[in-house]
């Protein structure tokens, strides 16, 4: 047990080495989700109601794309590259190898949770978080939510190629009816409904309710909790059933 | 433990669907031995070491690697290998030391990474990232990483391929010296020569199944036990084959003197590898 975590720690600190080694995009990585709240903060600058949904959505959004995005694009690319297969070759346990991935992209998770309160706080004048421990728990079960799905959708990916296009296609429009930039209320009833059966929108009321709530708490989200843990198992079970260490042949 | 083959495989099959890629392979390579399996593209070499490898799961057959059954992918067992597989990626922004000292930490009794970096002809490299290396250097690292834990067994899938000649004549120096520290080496080419050069024993693998196995030099003369005697009639070449070539050449000398004339450019050979594998590997 103490082997394994040591295995696990060196080799996060491995990816973590490897990730900041290319400057350029690492910095990318963390500036999109910087340029959108910028973006949208500027236009309802000093509408306090407006402020407080965009900075949640960009939250959600940032969990969804250091987590979902970043574990399809990387399982993708390191299967087809073939690291995969050689990474299943030498004695490293196959679970402590892919937990130092799930844990590498956790890191970028949190540090752009970090950033947008940090943003939020600093730069539109919200207030610090107002309920930690939703902030916390929501966080949390997002991420394993969607790094879970990150993995599963990989499965679907072809080749690498084919990789950003799919990725997109997925990550485009649920960012756009889970109300990450405007408020749900506004949004014609049946892309509601669609929105309300996918996991972002939930995770994004539920770090809401952490960053700005005026009122509930965790008890006020438990069918949030509940969508994003449906979506976890099935994550879960598609990720490990259809898992592949070699690239696709035709 | 030493008395046990380092590889054994008995009646060997594997199923992809309707189509049998392997149909019935056995051989076993002692401990020690650089042993090569040549054949065609799609002959069934890679299904099969991939079996070997853990990677792929057979069919039916028995196999053991090292004395496990490498289907139930036992640590062991990986401690005791080393894969150099076709072609696979490393990170591109990792260091070759720096790679090769995160992998040594997977394996109980490492080999010093220095050491290794040495071996495989990467001294001047080792502090460059993956990404800069060329084709030849980076196979090379991929060598070196299935060095690194000091295996006992190690695979070569298609080792020099894409090979200028001379980093071949190095790899193959580097394979080699392999033997010399007592591992068994499983290489799987398509080049005769490599196979030749470096391996004791050689099967060769079409369409799923052995069609014959031994040293190169056995094979040239086992498989088509035959000698090719060749010389000049009045200027013309003239060809035959004979499984007895001391009766065949007796004949041709005695008339030759008989007539009082020479047999001009008289030569007996033996077929080469590569005619064996040519003619075994023919279409039809």
């Amino acid at each position: 047990m103490a082997d394994d975590l040591t295995l696990l720690w060196r080799q996060y600190r491995f990816e973590r080495r490897l990730f900041w080694r290319n400057p350029t995009a690492a910095f990318f990585n963390f500036l999109l989700p910087l340029i959108f709240l910028a973006l949208f903060g500027a236009i309802v600058s000093g509408h306090r109601h407006e402020l407080e949904i965009i900075v949640p959505g960009i939250a959600g959004m940032s969990v969804m794309s250091t987590t979902f995005t970043a574990m399809a694009y990387n399982l993708t690319f390191l299967r087809e590259q073939g690291v995969l297969k050689r990474m299943r070759g030498t004695p490293l346990p196959s679970g402590i190898y892919l937990g130092g991935l799930a844990l590498h992209a956790v890191t970028n998770a949190a540090i752009q949770l970090v950033i947008v309160v940090l943003a939020g706080r600093l730069v539109f004048g919200l207030g610090w978080p107002s309920d930690g421990v939703e902030l916390v728990v929501f966080a949390v079960v997002g991420v394993v939510c969607f790094s879970s799905l990150g993995v599963a959708l990989s499965h679907l990916i072809p080749n690498f190629e084919a990789a950003p296009a799919i990725v997109n296609a997925v990550f485009v429009p649920v960012i756009l009816v889970s109300g990450v930039f405007f408020d749900v209320k506004n949004v014609p009833s049946f892309l509601r409904d669609i929105a309300q059966a996918l996991p972002l929108v939930h995770l994004v009321n539920g770090l809401s309710g952490g960053l700005v709530a005026h009122h509930g708490g965790l008890s006020q989200h438990l069918t949030a909790l509940l969508v994003l843990g449906v979506w976890a198992v099935g994550g879960v079970i598609v990720g490990v059933r259809g898992f592949s260490w070699d690239a696709r042949r035709e | 433990m030493a008395s046990t083959p380092a590889i054994e495989v008995r009646d060997l099959r594997k199923s992809y669907g309707e189509f049998e890629a392997v149909r019935g392979i056995e051989f076993t390579v002692t401990r020690g031995e650089i042993y090569g399996l040549l054949g065609p593209n799609g002959a069934g070499k890679t299904s099969t070491v991939e079996i070997l490898e853990g990677y792929r799961e057979r069919t039916s057959g028995t196999v053991s690697v090292l004395g496990h059954d490498p289907g139930e992918r036992p640590v062991d067992l990986r401690r005791r290998v080393g894969i150099v597989l076709q072609s696979s990626g490393i990170y591109s922004q990792v260091r070759v030391a720096e790679v090769l000292r995160h992998f040594a930490r997977f394996y109980p009794n490492p080999r010093a990474v220095d050491e290794v970096v040495e071996l495989v002809g990467l001294g001047d490299k080792r502090d460059e990232r993956a990404r800069r290396l060329s084709g030849g250097q980076r196979r090379r690292l991929d060598l070196a990483l299935a060095l690194i834990g000091d295996p006992e067994l190690i695979f070569l899938d298609e080792p020099t391929t894409g090979f200028d000649p001379a980093a071949r004549r190095t790899a193959w120096d580097t394979i080699r010296s392999l033997k010399e520290l007592g591992k068994t080496v499983l290489l799987t080419t398509h080049y005769l020569d490599e196979a030749q050069e470096l391996a004791d024993r050689v099967a060769i693998i079409k369409g799923g199944q052995i069609l014959a196995e031994g040293s190169p030099a056995q094979l040239g003369v086992g498989e088509s036990s035959r000698y090719r005697v060749a010389y000049l009639e009045g200027g013309e070449p003239v060809v035959t084959q004979t499984g007895d070539p001391t009766a065949l050449l007796h004949e041709l000398t005695s008339a030759a003197l008989a007539r009082g004339e020479r047999l001009e450019g008289l030569s007996v050979t033996r077929p080469s590898l590569e005619e064996v594998y040519l003619e075994l590997t023919a279409d039809g």
